[in-house]
């Protein structure tokens, strides 16, 4: 597991597509990809679903609360705030 | 069960059932427990955690701080299920659950989830158009109310601890419990007081 990110800190949810590149298991949702949030809250350690998923060894993950504005990811979007968990794998830190 | 009432899929069922204890993976006591913590889930059991975090300021910090072991004070069967996150509407913000990727659901305290809570309309709507969801169900915001969209994609499952309606002063635990229903802990309705 890396290191923990503080509530605050902001983040880039990576812009992969790894459903493009073969069978896989994501819980991270297609809308997210490459937007950028804050973390809300560490919510705790997990093993790895996208492994789990496939019955293969699976890492511990840490997991948070992502914050996001979703004005920025929708034109046309209703809401202030968009909050979702996504583990450490998904979020790099933001440009 | 008489001959004549048995379904295939239930002698598929008696014998996955046998295999299971035959190779110890799991005994009758386990798959019995988990019958009966399956049939006692109904969102009476989450409406009674949100009764009691309004009369009870410490439960509601325990509730808010770790969901299931909140709900297993009051005997509610947690065992075997994610961990249960509460989210707390104030005056000042609105929470509404979805789950975009599937149905993440916190049965335990909510049961079955209702059937649209799975359908596509209500999962993308729900994180886009929360305000043009949330008027179908009849709901309106009041002015200023800020709207946090959760959506459940991992580990945990969550659920809304909703603002205590005006007009329930002096009720009791079960009178409260009384008023609070499954679409007030998803978010999309308001506790109500007819």
């Amino acid at each position: 597991m890396s290191a923990l990110l503080s509530p605050g800190t902001k983040v880039r949810v990576r812009d992969d597509w790894p459903e493009t590149r073969g069978p896989c298991h994501i819980r991270t949702p297609h809308y997210l990809r490459g937007a950028e949030g804050v973390v809300e809250k560490h919510l705790g350690a997990f093993p790895n679903p996208e492994d789990l998923a496939f019955a293969r060894p699976a890492a511990s993950l840490n997991l948070y609360h992502v914050r996001f504005v979703p004005k920025a990811i929708w034109p046309d979007a209703a809401g202030e705030a968009l909050v979702v968990e996504l583990y450490e794998t998904w979020l790099e830190a933001a440009r | 069960m008489s001959e004549v009432l048995e379904h295939p899929s239930d002698r598929l069922l008696a014998a996955v059932r046998q295999l299971l204890t035959d190779k110890g993976v799991i005994t009758r006591e386990e798959i019995a427990e988990r019958i009966r913590t399956t049939d006692s889930a109904s969102s009476a059991q989450g409406a009674r955690m949100v009764a009691r975090a309004w009369l009870d300021p410490a439960y509601r910090a325990r509730m808010l701080a770790d969901g299931a072991k909140a709900a297993e004070e009051l005997g509610i069967p947690m065992r075997g299920m994610p961990p249960l996150g509460v989210l707390e509407d104030t005056a000042g913000e609105h929470n509404l659950v979805v789950c975009t990727l599937c149905s993440c659901y916190p049965r335990a305290v909510l049961g079955y989830p209702p059937f649209w809570f799975k359908s596509a309309a209500y999962r993308a709507r729900a994180v886009r158009d929360p305000r043009g969801l949330l008027r179908e169900f009849g709901t309106e915001l009041p002015q200023g109310v800020k709207l946090r969209v959760v959506d459940s994609t991992a580990d945990y499952r969550w659920m809304v601890l909703p603002l205590r309606p005006a007009g329930t002063e002096g009720w009791s635990e079960e009178q409260l419990a009384a008023v609070v229903r499954e679409g007030d802990m998803i978010g999309v309705t308001f506790p109500k007081v007819s």
